[in-house]
């Protein structure tokens, strides 16, 4: 397959975004780019949303007296608050938003492999989206995020359209993962092997197939929760014979993947900033690639780590332990080639950059604290506790939130043909991950402390850092409206951005900003690989006459 | 040095034998993580200096590939140092898992939202646990609704409670003092306000405190009429119909003898050789078709719902004080006819 020609008159194309106006248009889309930027809409708003959650909670943590909510309102938010941001922002974010847009385009292909999946994606995601919150208003799930048998299969609260919505939100997620593996196989364009494909299509690929692998299980797990809720079928619950830690071992099957759906892409992007600003080739392409099949399959071996103090045998319990030893490799060899990457580059420091920075240091750091608790001795203290949460957050925030503003501002040119405004992106960088550290590292020494998660009342021993926790947060929920609103002001007012602001060699630059409906307006010859920045840019082969 | 890390990480006094250990291990995790990423980050940030652009125009710049000594050598480093803290911790882990064959036995059932104990003497308590210091204590835990998790900071230990298994946990508490027992399985409205206290005695003290609990159950009328757990758990066996099945002098019977069954190996119908202890015999109750007896047919029907944790603590309680009867000898059939004494000789007056 290769581009598509450029139209014999000498005017340009017009871009995707003004190619046809009218909302119905965009409704009906199966462009790509346009689903994606329906799906950076849909997700920043729930993002919003969950963070808006995550705010109450901090604030009602303030005290460790009953505050402003009743415990019930407290459990329904953490609930809300984990599902949205896990199942509607994070698994989601980068791949349907970035990866939407760009995996086309970096493999010189003018859309994904199955267009109207991708639309139909769109719609089941917001289908699931608004039954599960629609679940919310009505009943109320107060099963926190996991969804625990037999608490959630017997809690007096609504639980059934909640895990209902989560099983559609799968569905969305396998959706968008085949359809990336189907192009990566059959939409390279010619001359464009593996080999030479941008780093954030192995990132992709790798996340896809957890996801199609994965989501499966998480599916029959929630459904068979809300058959046991409704209909008491005594599948989890031992009062009719079922088996609550055979739900564990579901759940966290795809649940600990699904960490890895979500922390993949972000290395993706992070693997697409370092060699653009440091205009440098990767320190090792190879092993960022196969690092990121790597998590992909050994990913699948440790989910038993979440099982540690539940009663699982010695032996499951040394296995699960060693292989979430032997994952962690994989992690640390891709921030070693990062950081290689960087060695006798050129290297350009602006906002992508500084969030390339704070990932490395957040991510590294919530990556120990993963081997900290895998290993098992430590893992019975910290189990369930605080520094759990903490180390979560490091990687879901320091590390899949943090690339997600990396790669905003990285694509923010090429998706919407403006530049974002350069000192205002460091400023909010800096304060956001300033605020990231006040909110989380004290809740590692909560959790040291002893303090458990899903508390609404807690001994007045640890106010003090819990108060600094909520500080922080508040700090964070500051820099991220302020990066939304400068966001916002320059898609109408920021300058006009060149075809290649950043002199990035990756494909996706090769196209005007914003792209034309079909992509690109010239051939390009692929052979030469997305980082080759010790020779000269390869001339662009003359546009084909139709 | 112990002390200051200790504080420094906020981390609760180490007030069982396991807990300094685990904390060593906590610091030498932890540090060297902080020196690693700090590292790690200080080289990102002498290279981002370093190798900034000082010109407009992009210059070429060389393509070096990682050397082959150079991964090898930090992904060895790193995978034996994790290695080596895996180890280090699955022991301590196993030390964690295996109470000592001394240990004081206490049945523990979690409810929402409050937590009992039962003492094999025959006292109960609710969310008030008082244990000796310098005796290890193991807890038989159950739960009557749903997971809870049973933890205490101080002594670094937890343990999942989950409803229809017995799971295990011990300490052994190494000064006296009040400990707070949190539940970290989030169990509903009520969860953050599950705690109890672990009341840690002096030997003396903690004989006197026992005799003093067992004193009212003396008294007539009063609950369990001065029965300990043992006694109590006869006679739930009996009011169920486990006697009807199971024989408590070693005697075969329909079901397998409880006499010195506890503790022991028993050989099972598929071939494998599993201990009888406390998990063993709840899953025996409320699940029996899990494991079948060698030699046995499964008839036994399932008492899940049917036994209280409580009435199912109480009969493991029995089955374990079973554990030195001797069993009596099976008395071999007779070989040959058996001579009846012929009738109609009687001789009459």
């Amino acid at each position: 397959v290769t581009p598509h020609p450029a139209p014999p008159s000498d005017a340009a194309p017009p871009d995707y975004l003004r190619a046809v106006p009218g909302i119905r248009s965009w409704l009906t889309t199966t462009d790509h780019k346009r689903i994606a930027i329906m799906f950076l809409v849909a997700t920043t708003l729930a993002l919003m949303l969950g963070g808006t959650f995550a705010m109450l909670l901090r604030t009602k943590l303030l005290t460790p007296e009953p505050g402003f909510i009743e415990p019930v309102t407290y459990n329904r938010l953490f609930t809300l608050h984990g599902v949205v941001m896990v199942f509607m922002f994070m698994v989601p974010a980068i791949p349907a938003v970035f990866g939407n847009f760009v995996l086309p385009m970096m493999l010189g292909a003018k859309d994904l492999a199955f267009p109207r999946i991708n639309l139909a994606s769109f719609y089941v995601y917001l289908s699931g989206a608004a039954l599960t919150l629609w679940g919310m208003v009505h009943g109320g799930a107060d099963t926190g995020w996991t969804f625990y048998a037999p608490y959630s299969t017997t809690s007096p609260t609504d639980v059934a359209p909640v895990a209902i919505g989560v099983f559609v939100l799968g569905v969305s997620s396998i959706m968008t993962g085949f359809n990336f593996i189907a192009t990566t196989h059959m939409l390279r364009c010619r001359g464009l092997n593996w080999h030479s494909m941008p780093n954030f299509v192995w990132s992709l690929y790798a996340t896809s197939v957890i996801q199609v692998i994965a989501t499966p299980v998480l599916g029959l797990a929630v459904l068979l929760i809300a058959l046991d809720h409704a209909l008491h079928m005594g599948i989890f619950d031992p009062a009719l014979g079922g088996d609550p830690v055979l739900f564990e071992h579901l759940f966290w099957f795809y649940s600990h993947p699904a960490v890895y759906i979500m922390i993949l892409p972000a290395m993706g992007v992070i693997g697409e900033i370092v060699p653009t600003f440091a205009k440098k080739h990767q320190f090792s392409y190879r092993a960022l690639a196969y690092s990121s099949l790597g998590i992909a399959f050994i990913g699948f071996l440790t989910w038993g780590h979440h099982l540690f103090v539940a009663g699982i045998s010695q032996l499951d319990a040394a296995i699960f332990g060693v292989m979430s030893m032997f994952v962690a490799i994989f992690s640390a060899v891709k921030v070693f080639t990062w950081i290689g990457t960087l060695y006798r580059g050129s290297i350009t420091f602006n906002t992508p950059m500084l969030y390339f920075f704070a990932f490395v240091y957040l991510f590294a750091f919530g990556g120990m604290t993963g081997i900290a608790v895998a290993t098992t001795s430590l893992d019975v203290h910290w189990h369930d506790t605080y520094f759990v949460i903490a180390h979560f957050h490091f990687i879901m925030i320091g590390g899949t939130l943090t690339a997600f503003l990396g790669a905003i501002h990285y694509w923010f040119p090429k998706m919407f043909g403006r530049m974002y405004p350069e000192r205002w992106g460091l400023v909010s960088a800096a304060l956001v991950f300033a605020g990231f550290n006040l909110t989380f590292v004290p809740q590692f020494l909560l959790g040291n402390a002893g303090m458990p998660r899903r508390y609404y009342s807690y001994p007045a021993r640890y106010q003090v850092l819990n108060v600094m926790s909520t500080l922080g947060a508040y700090l964070l929920g500051v820099a991220l409206v302020l990066t939304l609103v400068y966001l916002l002001v320059s898609l109408r007012w920021g300058a006009r951005a060149p075809a290649n602001p950043w002199g990035s060699r990756s494909f996706e630059w090769r196209s005007p900003s914003p792209p034309p409906v079909h992509n690109f307006v010239t051939l390009f010859d692929p052979r030469q690989g997305p980082y080759a920045y010790d020779r000269p840019p390869p001339d662009e082969v003359p546009p084909v006459s139709a | 040095m112990n002390e200051l890390l200790r504080r420094a990480l906020y981390l609760p006094p180490q007030s069982s034998s396991i807990a300094r250990g685990i904390d060593t291990l906590h610091y030498t995790v932890i540090l060297t993580t902080l020196a690693g990423v700090t590292l790690a980050a200080a080289i990102a940030a002498v290279f981002l200096l370093r190798y900034r652009r000082r010109t407009p125009v992009i210059p070429l710049t060389p393509q070096v590939v990682a050397p082959t000594w150079l991964e090898v050598m930090v992904i060895g480093g790193l995978l034996g140092l994790f290695c080596l803290w895996w180890v280090i911790g699955f022991a301590q882990y196993r030390e964690i898992q295996r109470p000592p064959a001394d240990a004081i036995p206490i049945y523990v059932t979690a409810k929402q939202w409050m937590w009992k104990f039962a003492y094999p003497e025959g006292p109960t308590s609710s969310d008030v646990l008082a244990v000796p210091v310098g005796r290890p204590v193991k807890l038989i835990m159950t739960s009557r609704d749903v997971i809870h998790g049973f933890y205490v900071a101080e002594f670094r230990i937890k343990q999942d409670v989950v409803p229809g298994r017995a799971l295990t946990a011990w300490f052994e508490a190494i000064e006296p003092g009040t400990f707070d027992i949190l539940c970290t399985q989030y169990c509903g409205t009520r969860h953050s306000w599950m705690r109890a206290q672990i009341v840690a005695l002096a030997p003396n003290d903690y004989a006197r405190w026992l005799d003093a609990a067992r004193a009212p159950l003396a008294l007539p009328g009063a609950k369990g009429d001065g029965q300990g757990l043992a006694e109590r758990g006869r006679e739930v066996a009996a009011q169920r119909g486990c006697l009807r099945c199971h024989s408590v002098d070693g005697s075969p019977f329909i079901g397998p003898t409880w006499a010195q069954a506890f503790g022991h190996r028993r050989k099972t119908a598929d071939g494998r050789d599993v201990l009888v202890d406390e998990a063993y015999l709840t899953e025996s109750m409320m699940d029996p078709r899990a494991v079948i007896a060698a030699g046995f047919v499964p008839v036994m029907p399932s008492y899940q719902g049917v036994l209280s944790p409580a009435e199912a603590a109480a009969i493991v309680e029995y089955i374990r004080s079973l554990r030195d009867v001797r069993p009596v000898e099976p008395v071999p059939p007779p070989a040959g006819p058996i001579e009846l004494p012929a009738s109609g000789t009687r001789s009459s007056p």
